[in-house]
């Protein structure tokens, strides 16, 4: 027995098993706004919560970075009858499990939301972007490709090229979910992209999919977080990879790699705020959810961060990113040359399916 | 005539032992009192919580509490769909669950079963508000969704009705009820638990022989080396586990990935070519190797301190009576560092199988564990039943684990200091 040693082991388990924690409280009101953090959550800060705080100074907004575990976090609240969040930012897709679920509360576009500066509603200046009642989208964000230009001999421009290891030999990187890259298979092996859905809801057009991932599967590195496909483009370990836009922007711009976009088919997907329903301040929570979803704060996002507003009447007034003096427009997954070929998944197809399909590609990906 | 015994205030000494040990015992109890409730909250009940999950189905009878009772009469076998009656329950029952909001809870309860009952659903409750005193509810139905007048959405509801269903833990080895009622497995290629829960334990079991190999050696360094050198050296054990998992992990990509430290050393050397490096993450190399390093000291210490108490006397004494030194570790030194390796080796074991953020991060798709599935359901798809069956069929391994290890060698034979 050495018992020091025994101690001293004691004693790392229990300071290793207490984490601690500590949220400053003031005499006003605390704002508890949820979102994912890093840049993204700079970006907001700088765009909304700051020129927010100035305007309401007894407001003062606490942000917390646990959008990642946000659905699972948001249900447990919710079950212990303890909701301490005002605002969340979740991606649309997950929105609207929740909102299925009776944890979110609706959304009244007409009146929550402040309408555009010419007076058009805000229904119609998002138009198809909300995508359920309990969602206000703020930016749109686009699963798309970088390649390394100095790896590859040709450039490649279309999805088909993603699969084409002849042409463009090398690994790939793509996101661990069925989601996105069923949809590239099946575009890449002819599908007319309006029927993408149609020939999935099929058992044959599901092995059809498989099939064609088949072809590249020993060629690829499965990504699950945000930050592994710069990374990976950048040390070498893939040619070409799928990730978000706003991180291949920074790997090209900010950090200057030999990496370049391909922008053909990317697929748009929605982030933005919701209200969960016993939110404790929810008068201030609809209050900032009004101010940020304005037409001015939403383009303003864009100088800090190359995710497109969700707003039709904020895309004019798009400018120049705040460090690098770069016209953002061209970056925009929402650019028109940019969205040439895109899509936006279908979400209750995928809320259907998504159990299913994804066993089927976790199975898939052990053989 | 016995004379009772008392104490200096005239308390019989009999009641006053009582007395004290008592006091001692409820001073003892309350001591323990904050560690009991710590555990009782923070481990025993949510435990219990998720055995609970993994086969409550409550939600299904709650919601559907007029059409469940009618359905009971429903003759499945029949052929037939359910009669007008229970149709209309059921349109009662989604006007309800669309007021209180779980009528899209229980969509997607089912979905789990059968995809596309989210939608169907979704789509009903929202059109099922406005119909009011229509003749026929089973045409009114029908007409929302002729999924309605499918056989096996009308059997799955009924074979889901009761407020338990051992379901969940039907899908957590991949097995599942067929249209016709029959406990089937689930087709190959959706089949995914049964061989995750044999890589997880087999890869653990790899670990922790690894561990042994790797730590026997240097606990014996450490036990038989000078006090003052030993204790720098236990620092350079302790040192790694004070530091942060992800550190180390992240640690490992560097080293082990194709434009990684070792691979660029190999290329250097001229062992391989730059077009053949070796592959030596996102794979089962990556999470052993990982998984390996990180646990190592649980092995290292209790061997250690098993170690530490064996007198060299013992060595010196065999090999005096004419043992080899090899013979002399065989029979006098092994035998007496079991009970540390059986520490070590059930610490280590126990630890990996439950491992969640190594492999998710060096794992890829060959070398992801089953907590990485019951995190998924826990945090992605909120399907927590299913976690929680995934999760109670880890903990009974782990039992009946610890069971067979206490029948082979014997729990008390296990030293951890």
């Amino acid at each position: 027995m050495n018992k020091p040693l025994q101690q001293t082991l004691l004693a790392t388990l229990v300071a290793a098993g207490l984490a601690t924690s500590g949220v400053a409280s003031a005499a006003k009101t605390d704002l508890v706004v949820v979102s994912w953090g890093g840049a993204y959550t700079a970006s907001q800060q700088k765009a909304y919560s700051n020129p927010f705080m100035k305007a309401n100074p007894d407001i003062n907004i606490v942000n917390d970075d646990s959008s990642a575990q946000g659905l699972a976090k948001l249900r447990a609240q919710s079950e212990a009858g303890n909701v301490t969040w005002d605002v969340v930012d979740l991606i649309a897709s997950d929105t609207i499990t929740l909102c299925d679920e009776g944890l979110l509360e609706e959304i009244n576009f007409d009146k929550d939301i402040a309408p555009a500066p010419d007076g058009t509603p805000a229904t119609k200046d998002f138009g198809s972007m909300i995508v359920s009642p309990c969602f206000v989208p703020l930016i749109v964000y686009s699963t798309t490709f970088g390649y390394r230009t100095d790896l590859l001999k040709k450039a490649p421009t279309s999805i088909k090229d993603v699969f084409d290891l002849k042409n463009f030999p090398g690994k790939r990187a793509l996101q661990k979910v069925p989601t996105y890259n069923l949809e590239w298979a099946l575009i890449a092996d002819g599908v007319d992209p309006a029927k993408v859905y149609d020939v999935l809801d099929t058992p044959e057009g599901v092995d059809r999919a498989f099939k064609k991932l088949d072809t590249i599967k020993d060629q690829t590195v499965w990504w699950t977080q945000g930050a592994q496909p710069p990374q990976l483009l950048a040390d070498g370990e893939v040619v070409m990879a799928s990730a978000f836009n706003g991180r291949l922007f920074n790997a090209i711009a900010k950090e200057k790699q030999p990496i370049a976009m391909m922008w053909d088919w990317e697929a748009l997907d929605l982030d933005g705020f919701v209200l969960p329903k016993g939110a404790p301040h929810r008068a201030a929570a609809l209050k900032y959810i009004r101010f940020a979803s304005d037409t001015q704060r939403l383009a303003d996002q864009a100088k800090y961060i190359s995710y497109g507003p969700a707003r039709a009447s904020s895309a004019p007034l798009v400018g120049k990113h705040a460090e690098l003096g770069i016209d953002m427009k061209p970056h925009m997954p929402t650019n028109p040359i940019n969205a040439k070929h895109s899509f936006i998944t279908n979400y209750s197809w995928w809320a259907d399916h998504k159990d299913e399909l994804s066993a089927r590609f976790e199975a898939w990906l052990a053989k | 005539m016995t004379q009772v015994l008392t104490t200096a205030d005239g308390v019989p000494l009999k009641t006053s032992l009582h007395r004290t040990l008592r006091r001692r015992k409820i001073t003892a109890l309350l001591l323990v009192a904050p560690l009991f409730v710590f555990i009782l909250i923070t481990f025993l009940f949510p435990i219990a919580d998720m055995l609970v999950r993994s086969f409550d189905n409550s939600l299904v009878p709650n919601v559907l509490h007029r059409t469940v009772p009618l359905l009971a009469k429903w003759d499945e076998k029949s052929g037939q769909l359910p009669g007008e009656k229970v149709f209309a329950a059921l349109a009662q029952d989604f006007k309800e669950g669309q007021k209180n909001f779980t009528i899209n809870r229980l969509g997607k309860r089912l979905n789990y079963e059968k995809s596309g009952m989210s939608s169907l659903f979704r789509k009903t409750a929202r059109k099922v508000k406005r119909l009011k005193e229509v003749p026929s509810y089973k045409q009114a139905l029908l007409k929302i969704d002729k999924k309605w007048g499918r056989h096996d959405v009308w059997f799955l509801l009924k074979l889901q009705s009761g407020s338990v269903t051992p379901t969940y833990f039907y899908a957590a080895v991949d097995a599942h009820i067929d249209d016709t009622g029959k406990l089937t497995m689930k087709p190959e290629k959706q089949q995914i638990y049964l061989n995750l829960f044999v890589r997880t334990l087999m890869l653990s079991l790899l670990i922790t022989v690894i561990t042994i190999i790797l730590g026997y050696p240097v606990a014996y360094l450490l036990a038989t080396l000078p006090t003052k050198k030993s204790n720098l050296l236990i620092i350079l054990v302790l040192l790694p586990f004070w530091t942060s998992l992800l550190v180390r992990t992240s640690a490992w990509i560097a080293l082990l990935q194709r434009e990684g430290v070792i691979n660029d050393l190999l290329v250097w050397m001229n062992i391989i070519s730059t077009d053949n490096r070796l592959q030596m993450i996102h794979n089962q190399i990556g999470t052993v190797v990982a998984m390996s390093h990180v646990l190592l000291p649980f092995m290292v210490l209790p061997l250690f301190s098993v170690m530490k108490t064996i007198p060299p006397s013992y060595m010196r004494a065999a090999q005096s009576m004419g043992a080899t030194p090899y013979l002399a570790f065989a029979r006098i030194y092994f035998p007496n560092t079991i009970p540390g390796i059986g520490a070590g080796s059930i610490l280590v074991f126990i630890l990996a199988i439950g491992y969640y953020i190594t492999p998710a991060l060096v794992g890829g798709t060959q070398g992801t564990f089953i907590s990485n599935f019951i995190a998924y359901h826990i945090s992605n798809s909120l399907n927590w039943g299913l976690g929680a069956a995934l999760g109670a069929i880890l903990l009974a391994i782990v039992l009946v684990l610890y069971v067979i290890y206490d029948k082979m060698v014997g729990i008390n034979n296990m030293k951890l200091g």
